[in-house]
């Protein structure tokens, strides 16, 4: 019984990289490997037909890129505050509060996107920029990965033995320099595990991404531009805007794969890192 | 600032003083409502070992943290009564605790080294209290808390190696090289050798036998022969009925352990209670 349920997951793995590799070898079939990498037009959806996935990845890396910037600095802060300045009382309520954000439907983050931060916050401030842009999508994946960042190194800075903590103070250090000096050091695996796990789930995100970045395919570095990633283009051909078994249709698994594939390159990178860094108390 | 100079200055012992750096009068702790300590006047002479003894819960560990305001970290401890450094009262509102723990160092039962390098270790309380100094004072400052720890030896060719590649006695004395390196004047130790094997225990014992002449040490143990061996004067805590932890005796350790005058102090180092 207990065999079947965790072997469950195992299997469904297995079965997703299966067709992913399946469905892609078809496309690659149709496309060499080459132009699909190096590519820098995506004109799957009209003719001429072009297999460049260059565009969907630069724009999935802005987007991902400015969500970091805005979920380290304030998960950070939230956690070394939460860790080791709140209350009891305070850190309970903050905590589920972070976490009540966790639980919020990615499509509601997506329409507080489009109509809510563009129009709002980031179209009187910049100039140039339309509704639908890398900016606002990474902004508001931002927002969405804070309690990833937050919860996670709370819990690694927390654990740190409070031995540290007297031994720090009981050489004369204030609390600042038991905070940087001693307790983020010493969380540092767990904070780095935090970022790259919250990275990989910015890179997925599809729901903000599909709604305010738009569903122009546009090569461009400039976050201000409307830009679909990865995953809204995913989105947008599997919910019927390319028929079955067409060459169109097999790219998303192309998409698929190298999506994946990246994403796992880095859960293995943080994976080793972490392992290099543990410090065993 | 003020406070901070007036308690990291060297003050001449005063005369009324007696030799005592450190003196205790009416101290008492409660957790909360509960009183883990009370009634306690002691005073601790400069330049010599004091051992505080006593059965596990008897308050020895919360009055040693009393000495340097360790437990101001604890949220539901309350302190009473007077602690006086070198005359002044280190709980007076306009004494900086972070500067008591400057002069008036702790090693902790657990060897407790931070997850960085050895030289790291040594350097990081030279760190904390600003200390200008350039690579060559650094390394002579953590060169020297090495050399009085009796670790120089073992480490000197591998400063950068984690803390954690040392074993638990070399840990511990990386602990009392840290603590030596901000040039205390008080060491407050609380049972130093209690997670440690015999020979690394013997070790430390010298190591506070050779210190002891530029310091003033207080020991806590619940390992009489340690009182016996290392220490020039012992105090004696035992809890009341009430279990509150109360100073029981105290005077030469030489005393204490052929003469006792507390029947109880008798029955404890002979083995009877405790």
């Amino acid at each position: 019984m207990l065999l079947s349920a965790s072997s469950l997951s195992f299997i469904a793995i297995v079965v997703i990289i299966g067709t992913l590799v399946i469905e892609s070898s078809i496309f690659f079939g149709h496309v060499s490997f080459i132009e699909f990498i190096t590519g820098t037009e995506w004109t799957v959806l009209f003719e001429p037909k072009k297999f460049g996935v260059q565009p969907l990845v630069v724009a999935t890396a802005i987007t991902s890129l400015i969500a970091l910037t805005v979920a380290i600095p304030v998960g950070l802060a939230t956690a070394i505050y939460l860790s080791e300045y709140a209350g009891p009382t305070v850190r309970r309520i903050v905590k589920s509060t972070i976490e009540l954000l966790a639980g919020i439907p990615t499509v509601v983050y997506g329409y507080f996107a489009l109509y809510f931060i563009s129009p709002n916050l980031l179209m009187p401030l910049i100039e140039g920029l339309g509704v639908h842009s890398a900016l606002a999508v990474g902004l508001t994946i931002g927002v969405l990965i804070i309690p990833i960042v937050a919860s996670l190194s709370e819990d690694a800075m927390y654990s740190v033995p409070e031995d540290f903590r007297l031994a720090a103070y009981s050489l004369g250090a204030r609390k600042m320099d038991v905070v940087f000096k001693v307790v983020l050091p010493a969380a540092l695996s767990g904070i780095f595990a935090s970022i790259i796990l919250a990275f990989t789930r910015a890179m997925g995100e599809t729901m903000i991404a599909a709604i305010a970045g738009g569903f122009r395919v546009f090569y461009s570095f400039d976050p201000r531009e409307a830009m679909q990633t990865m995953t809204s283009f995913i989105a947008q051909v599997a919910t019927g805007d390319a028929p079955h078994g067409t060459v169109e249709y097999q790219s998303i698994f192309a998409v698929g794969l190298l999506l994946f594939f990246v994403t796992m390159v880095f859960n293995v990178i943080a994976l080793l890192i972490v392992r290099r860094w543990q410090i065993r108390y | 600032m003020l406070a901070k100079r007036i308690v990291v200055e060297r003050e001449p012992v005063r005369v009324g003083d007696g030799g005592a750096v450190i003196e205790v009068k009416d101290l008492a702790v409660r957790y909360g409502k509960k009183y883990a300590i009370k009634d306690i006047n002691l005073k601790f002479e400069r330049s010599q070992i004091t051992a505080i003894i006593g059965p596990s819960g008897c308050g020895k560990s919360t009055l040693l943290r009393c000495l340097n305001r360790m437990n101001d970290l604890i949220p539901d401890a309350k302190v009473e009564g007077k602690v006086y450094y070198r005359g002044i009262d280190i709980y007076d509102h306009t004494v900086d605790p972070v500067a008591v723990r400057t002069v008036i160092g702790m090693v902790f039962q657990r060897p407790n080294p931070f997850p960085m390098s050895i030289f790291d270790n040594v350097a990081f309380g030279l760190r904390v209290n600003g200390m200008k100094l350039n690579k060559t004072q650094m390394q002579e400052k953590v060169k020297d808390a090495l050399i009085k720890a009796a670790l120089w030896d073992e480490v000197k060719d591998r400063l950068d190696a984690p803390a954690y590649s040392l074993s638990g006695g070399q840990q511990q004395r990386l602990c009392i090289a840290r603590a030596l390196a901000v040039d205390p004047d008080v060491i407050l130790l609380d049972e130093p050798t209690v997670s440690l094997d015999p020979i690394s225990t013997a070790k430390i014992e010298q190591l506070l036998r050779q210190i002891c002449y530029d310091y003033t040490i207080i020991i806590v143990t619940h390992n009489m022969q340690q009182a016996a061996r290392v220490s020039d004067y012992t105090a004696v805590m035992m809890p009341d009925e009430q279990m509150i932890g109360r100073l029981i005796e105290y005077g030469p350790t030489k005393e204490i352990f052929t003469n006792p005058r507390d029947k109880r102090t008798e029955d404890y180092i002979s083995g009877r209670i405790g």
